[in-house]
């Protein structure tokens, strides 16, 4: 979630039950701006919060005015000292934070515009989904290089717009129903939580320009995803 | 010309003051290749046009005022005049040309003044260009000029109209046919009877058919969709001049679209918006019903509120302690949830309830509340499960009686184990669930130790509907209104915690019993009750303990296994020794030891210290709220084996919470249970056992014997008839 719309965002959230605590939020407003300021980033997203056994990490991502090119990630927290194990925490945290973003990082359809000289740009008319599209997983794509879409016939893709519909969408994520789509406070906000990386949940606000994403969990995927559904 | 709207007068303002059309060749709809407008000239004349330009994302200008500016010279007279003199308002240029131009001029002008004032211009290079700059200055504000072909063309042609062609810039991209304007450009003069000083050649009349014809291809209506070019183009202007985005040539395209989305929607808007906001409605108003409720009860809300201040809980107390630790619904939520909890106090007789937590699901989420229902007053339906069981017992009898002759199959079906009486073990508490507050509470049924038993061994998700089948194997004898309450069971069992001393046993329990009870069952607030401090409850686990009795799990398997799932042992051996008695078969299956050793489980009350690790991962997690300021911090617990169950404590108040999707943590992945081995059911005995054919050579060496002995039959006849024979001789 933006760090501009911190509050707001956190407050969407709620649902999921895990948000941050008064005094989390206060200095995490804060040290965004720094990191803003000081890394140059053209935004910064509060990526969420990694819970361990003794404590957590908070994870910040700056975006640079490209918004599909490769992100930097901050983090905040105590490593673990373990020295039996073979891999360094931050590594582990690192990859699990770049798996985390390659599985399950949505954007609404629209949010981003592709232009002709390559860089996308956030799309500053885009005034929220509709609500017939913001219930269906069409209208939500994957937050990276997309790798879906060259498989699609051509008969598809007469109908994409080239400029708007050049990510993954949901749809056909695997397994099916690994989303979860629950409309909040009436029609007033729609929520999708994953269920193969359980912590992550996206919120959009139709009709609005709000949305965002947020996880807030151990960071293990959900192997047992076909049973359960 | 005609009096027009004031897009189109901005338009033929623009056509007037046409300019170098060569530099068209170049020019693809929209370059946004120059970052910053080249085009200083007009940042000269006044600021407005700049913030044309800067909204056009810059086309290179420069080298078209040098271009112009050999028609800066011939205009220059006219509109020289007030050239030199940049900072004079815009509409000074077009004034002493000519009136009607001054009519064009104006309502292009109304704009600039307005525009000026966002945009500071960019330096103009040259003062030359001034000149040419006012002219353009005016199209070019309002012109979108797509166009840099300026920068292209470098011979400066004598167009006195002004940057015509910027007006077309701005008038459309892809659609038009440059060329046509070229002509129409280099042709016709500012016909708005601006005198075209020297550089104006092409007759009037020319002039005039081209714009014409540019106008009437303009309006050509498009036989796929039904719109024309032209008042596409005045709608997207209108939208862009009402809003006036920034850098909006960059969003062009997209406010393009959008006009054209507009269309379409707009006669779908009246239907669509009634039934998609429908819902909104409905959840508000039920909410609204919740807070109206306080105020329908007059009377008797003294009454009520004696009865009411022990039965609810103070729901935002709890939340904000669980603010503080990070955890929580968000503080509208909860005051909706805490609106409908009274709500539910007030329609069932409750002597305590409390807030338990949130379970998600996939389609809707579960809010859930547990609740004591005063003495007595419990609607249980104990009935059913007895009348059930007897029901099946009956007919397995009756199958017997009729089919005698079939072998009788000795399964016989592990007996089930009765529930647990309400008020006791998992049955303790009633939960109710609600998928949102405002909706109205739905009671679970009580838990079955079986419910239990298989709940342990799948994983499911929840949907949210309570009458959702849940289809696993082992099949789970219910549906999701019972795994619900299952899963609320065991982490009940497994999560709720309270710090050492808040609660103690209660004094007439003074018995051992260890025959049937693994421990006391009831347990009382202590009254003296003094307090921990946070840190001790931070540091060691040993200051908290399980305030709720331990499910007891499988006992040793046997082939029988006989699994528990309830918190007082229930002693099922007689029975079953009077089922050896029946059976007197010696297969193995049968056998059963004669003693079943009883489970207990740990005793209430045991510090959770004591729990189990989970493959070195600790049970629990303990944290301060917050490390910068301690003094008012309070120990928050976080368990590992449930993810999402929290308890926090100031020393003196502790509360307990559940929000997640309701399912234990297994570090290793979830493998359903294999099924069982086929199970021998009838005694094999030459009757129902299946015997081979016989081969060729044992029937071959069977009909050899067979007619040996015939044959010796036979022999021993013919005997006997020859001596019969004999006999007669």
């Amino acid at each position: 979630m933006d760090a501009d719309s911190l509050l707001l965002s956190l407050e969407l959230v709620s649902g999921s039950g895990q948000g941050l605590s008064p005094d989390r939020r206060a200095s995490l407003l804060t040290s965004l701006m720094l990191v803003k300021r000081d890394y140059r980033y053209d935004r910064v997203l509060f990526w969420g919060r990694i819970l361990g056994l003794v404590a957590d990490y908070y994870i910040a991502q700056g975006l640079s005015e490209d918004q599909l090119a490769p992100r930097k990630t901050l983090y905040r927290g105590a490593p673990l000292l373990s020295p039996q194990v073979q891999i360094k925490e931050e590594t582990r945290l690192v990859s699990v934070i770049d798996q985390i973003d390659k599985a399950v990082a949505i954007i609404p359809r629209g949010a981003l515009f592709k232009t002709p000289f390559g860089p996308t740009h956030v799309n500053r008319t885009f005034e929220g989904l509709s609500l017939s599209e913001a219930k269906k997983l069409s209208s939500y794509f994957h937050f990276r290089e997309p790798v879906e879409l060259k498989n699609k016939t051509l008969l598809e893709k007469a109908d994409l717009d080239p400029s708007l519909d050049f990510m993954d969408s949901l749809e056909h994520d695997i397994p099916k129903g690994s989303w979860s789509i629950q409309m909040e406070r009436g029609n007033a906000l729609v929520v999708l939580r994953s269920l193969l990386w359980p912590g992550l949940t996206f919120y959009h606000a139709p009709r609005t320009k709000h949305y965002g994403y947020i996880y807030v969990g151990t960071g293990e995927k959900n192997m047992d995803l076909p049973f359960m559904l | 010309m005609e009096d027009l709207t004031s897009p189109k007068q901005e338009k033929e303002n623009q056509e007037e003051l046409g300019e170098a059309r060569q530099s068209w060749e170049g020019k693809t709809a929209a370059s946004p290749q120059y970052s910053e407008p080249e085009s200083s000239e007009p940042l000269e004349m006044k600021q407005g046009p700049e913030t044309g330009r800067q909204s056009r994302s810059s086309r290179p200008w420069s080298p078209q005022s040098r271009t112009r500016t050999p028609l800066g010279g011939p205009a220059g007279p006219e509109t020289s005049s007030p050239a030199p003199h940049s900072p004079r308002e815009p509409s000074s240029t077009p004034s002493p040309p000519a009136p009607p131009r001054q009519d064009l001029a104006t309502p292009p002008q109304s704009d600039r003044t307005t525009s000026v004032i966002p945009e500071a211009g960019t330096p103009s290079p040259d003062p030359l260009e001034q000149s040419s700059d006012k002219r353009e200055s005016i199209p070019l504000h309002t012109s979108q000029s797509e166009r840099n072909t300026f920068q292209q063309s470098q011979q400066p042609k004598p167009h006195l109209c002004g940057p015509r062609d910027v007006s077309y810039n701005n008038a459309k991209q892809k659609e038009l046919r440059f060329d046509v304007f070229q002509e129409a450009d280099s042709n016709s003069d500012c016909d708005l009877q601006l005198p075209a000083p020297g550089g104006s050649e092409g007759a009037p009349s020319m002039l005039e058919t081209a714009i014409q014809n540019a106008k009437a291809y303009l309006l050509k209506t498009s036989s796929k969709s039904g719109f024309n070019l032209y008042d596409h183009l005045s709608n997207m202007l209108t939208k862009i001049l009402n809003e006036r985005p920034e850098n909006a040539v960059d969003i062009f395209e997209n406010i393009s679209q959008d006009v054209k989305m507009a269309h379409f929607r707009k006669k779908f808007d009246a239907l669509h918006n009634e039934n998609e906001m429908l819902p909104t409605y409905e959840i508000a108003e039920k909410q609204k019903a919740l807070f109206l409720q306080g105020h329908l009860e007059g009377v008797d809300q003294e009454l009520e509120d004696e009865i009411a201040e022990n039965a609810l809980p103070n729901v935002m107390e709890s939340a904000f302690y669980f603010e503080q630790a990070g955890v929580g619904l968000g503080t509208d939520e909860t005051y909706r949830i805490f609106l409908a909890l009274k709500q539910l106090t007030d329609t069932h007789p409750i002597q305590r309830c409390r807030f338990w937590g949130k379970i998600l699901g996939l389609e809707m989420n579960y809010i859930v509340a547990e609740v004591e229902f005063r003495e007595g007053e419990d609607e249980e339906e104990v009935e059913e499960e007895d009348v059930a069981e007897e029901r099946d017992n009956g007919e397995s009898e009756a199958d017997e009686d009729e089919e005698d002759e079939l072998p009788k199959s000795f399964y016989k079906a592990p007996q089930a184990i009765p529930k647990e009486e309400s008020r006791t073990g998992a049955n303790k508490y009633v939960y109710f669930v609600c998928n949102e507050p405002g909706r109205p509470w739905v009671k679970l049924p009580p838990v079955i130790p079986a419910q239990i038993v298989i709940a342990r061994k799948i994983k499911k998700f929840f949907t949210g509907r309570l009458d959702a089948p849940i289809i696993s194997y082992p099949p789970f004898p219910g549906n999701e209104s019972n795994y619900l309450r299952a899963q609320i069971a065991r982490i009940s069992a497994g999560t709720h915690v309270s710090p050492l001393g808040f609660y103690q046993f209660g004094e007439e329990e003074g018995e051992e019993e260890e025959e049937v009870e693994g421990g006391q069952n009831s347990f009382e607030e202590n009254p003296d009750f003094e307090g921990i401090q946070v840190i001790d409850l931070v540091e060691s686990l040993s200051n908290w303990v399980h305030h709720v009795q331990h499910i007891l799990s499988q006992v040793r398997a046997l082939q029988f296994s006989i699994y528990q799932g309830r918190c007082n042992w229930f002693n099922s051996i007689q029975k079953n020794e009077e089922e050896e008695e029946e059976g007197e078969e010696e297969d193995e299956e049968k056998e059963e030891p004669d003693y079943i050793e009883q489970e207990v489980g740990p005793p209430l009350l045991t510090p959770i210290s004591e729990d189990l690790e989970i493959q070195n991962i600790p049970p629990w997690t303990t944290r301060l709220s917050s490390n910068l300021i301690p003094q008012y911090a309070i120990a928050v617990l976080q368990s590992n084996l449930w993810p999402g169950a929290y308890a926090f404590s100031n020393g003196k108040k502790f509360e307990n919470f559940y929000i997640g999707w309701g399912h234990k943590y297994s570090p290793d992945n979830y493998t359903p249970p294999v099924p069982p081995p086929v199970y021998q059911e009838y005694p094999s005995g030459p009757e129902i056992t299946e015997m081979d054919d016989p081969s060729v050579e044992e029937e071959q060496a069977f009909r050899a014997a067979q007619e040996a002995v015939l044959l010796a039959a036979e022999n021993e006849e013919s005997e006997e008839d020859e001596d019969e024979e004999d006999d007669y001789d």
